[in-house]
């Protein structure tokens, strides 16, 4: 029995959707804005004038990476200040107008727990479903919109089962109607190209930590003159919007991470598409009783995220740690809230499949060998704990 | 997050599998809520003899489970009724906050097996149970 938790370990990081490490170009880019360029961009002498013009520079690294100009590129804390931003900005700034937001029920947090607090404040929120892969239908978007729709917000891609959402059907039934349309692509960047203006994007929260680059930065891109409230209030800084002293070795770490990201993308898609679709293969084939969760093509290129029966998924991930590899899960075990995950909820999965599942994340560093590794011993990892279930069937113990 | 005695019970169980033909068998749990465990017994003179567990469910949940069986194993059913949530988690050197159902889970296990035999062997129901 404990053959399987012995032998050779191996680490193998494939939680590349929790966070990846920052690259080393990104890390070298900041060093110097520590403590050579530390000048407060608001001031006005030369070593703040240098901050202000290493600040635009990555502003308008951002900007490219998603085709919109940099003075609608707005530097935040991270995803979850962006998505806060855009909903709770837009909610405020159109309260006359009306009072009615369609978001989907597979939103990460940062966007359902905004749309919660608006709904206290007397807001009113459709959450659309979406089919068992996770999609959001765009007809479905058109028919939740009425008179009193203020905002439309549909994440780009499932940070959980990595399905692609529809994001050009629905910018485009968004702009018919004169709706803000706010898309969270924090796991998009650098898997799908993202083009704002061909896909009807109002608004756009992104994060660095998720592209090779540091944690603690993002932005929101702010379509020109979408009616959004200031997010901060304080100085003048990014056009008075969001007030504080700018982050600018994080700007910086985060405008050379989102080109880099942008530019391997191709490369970097195909490579990772491989190593998913094989571990995705191997795993419906080597373990019975086993299935794919989220979209079988219509999904982000690094994302594997199965389910296994008769098992619990944080057994699963601490028996894989056993065995140097860390990865995620949907069960409900990791979490305070003894709630399975709800995006395999809202894909109508029952709970005691959600509570097996498991979502590997691929990333730059991952290797065939690390799939090989994986594939090695993930088998033996769910057959050792669908002998200890009482669930599991007597053919498979 | 897990003590020690924690992961030692998740990585090595103690009594893991199922007594064929039981003297007792309870099972607590739902899927729903991510546990379920089952405690078979084996009861000779009044005494556990042997006690084995299967659990579906998180590290906590079968490490529980693993050190509850160890703890009423030899033991009288009065003795081994007697065994809360809180000893076989002191037991594994204490559990998260979020974890301490899991031990509550043991405990109640425990209890419905040994009404099981009961049930079946005609004991009366224990003071208090």
């Amino acid at each position: 029995m404990n053959t399987a938790i012995r032998g050779r370990s191996r680490p193998v990081y494939m939680d590349h959707a929790a966070t990846t490490p920052a690259r080393p170009e990104v890390v070298e880019a900041m060093l110097p804005c520590f403590s050579e360029r530390f000048g407060n961009p608001s001031s006005l002498y030369a070593l703040a004038r240098e901050a202000q013009v290493t600040l635009e520079k990555a502003r308008g690294q951002v900007a490219a990476a998603i085709g919109a100009s940099p003075e609608e590129i707005y530097f935040t804390s991270g995803g979850t200040e962006a998505d806060n931003w855009a909903i709770k900005g837009v909610a405020a700034a159109n309260r006359k107008k009306g009072d009615h937001i369609i978001t989907s029920a597979i939103e990460h947090h940062a966007v359902l727990h905004s749309c919660r607090s608006l709904e206290k404040q007397g807001y009113r929120v459709t959450y659309l479903p979406v089919d068992e892969f996770g999609r959001v239908e765009p007809a479905a978007v058109e028919e939740a919109i009425t008179d009193a729709t203020i905002l439309i917000s549909v994440m780009a891609a499932n940070n959980e089962i990595g399905t692609i959402q529809p994001i050009a059907a629905i910018g485009e039934i968004a702009r018919d109607r004169g709706i803000p349309f706010h898309t969270d692509a924090v796991q998009a960047i650098g898997a799908i190209p993202i083009d704002v203006d061909s896909m009807g994007i109002d608004l756009l929260a992104l994060s660095g930590h998720k592209f090779y680059g540091p944690k603690g930065t993002g932005a929101l891109y702010i379509r020109k003159k979408t009616r959004i409230g200031t997010f901060m209030d304080g100085g003048a800084q990014e056009r008075g919007r969001r007030a504080g002293t700018e982050n600018v070795p994080g700007a910086v770490g985060l405008g050379k991470a989102i080109e880099l990201a942008v530019a391997a993308m191709p490369e970097n898609v195909t490579r990772l598409a491989a190593m998913r679709d094989r571990l995705i293969r191997e795993i419906l084939e080597t373990i019975p009783d086993t299935r794919l969760n989220g979209h079988p093509t219509e999904r982000l290129p690094n994302n594997v995220n199965v389910a296994f029966r008769y098992v619990e998924g944080e057994s699963i991930l601490l028996m894989l740690d056993a065995l140097g590899i860390a990865a995620s899960t949907g069960s409900a075990c990791t979490s305070a809230s003894l709630e399975p995950s709800h995006v395999l909820t809202a894909c109508g999965l029952p709970p005691e499949h959600a509570h097996g599942s498991l979502r590997l994340t691929l990333g730059s560093r991952n290797t065939d060998e690390d799939v090989d590794y994986v594939l090695s011993v993930l088998p033996r990892v769910i057959e050792r704990l669908r002998k200890m279930s009482p669930l599991t069937p007597e053919r498979y113990t | 997050m897990y003590s020690e005695q924690v992961m030692d019970h998740f990585m090595n169980p103690r009594n893991m599998g199922e007594i064929p033909d039981a003297d007792g068998v309870g099972e607590v749990g739902n899927p729903t809520c991510g546990d379920i465990m089952r405690i078979t017994l084996r009861v000779e003179e009044n005494r556990i003899v042997d006690a084995k567990f299967k659990t579906f469910g998180c590290a906590a949940a079968i490490a529980s489970s693993s050190m509850a069986t160890e703890l009423i194993r030899g033991k009288t059913l009065e003795e081994a009724w007697a065994v809360t949530n809180r000893a076989v988690a002191g037991a594994l050197e204490g559990l998260p906050p979020q974890k301490l159902h899991c031990s509550v889970l043991a405990e109640e296990g425990i209890h419905k097996a040994i009404d099981d035999y009961r049930a079946r062997h005609g004991a009366p129901e224990p003071s208090g149970g």
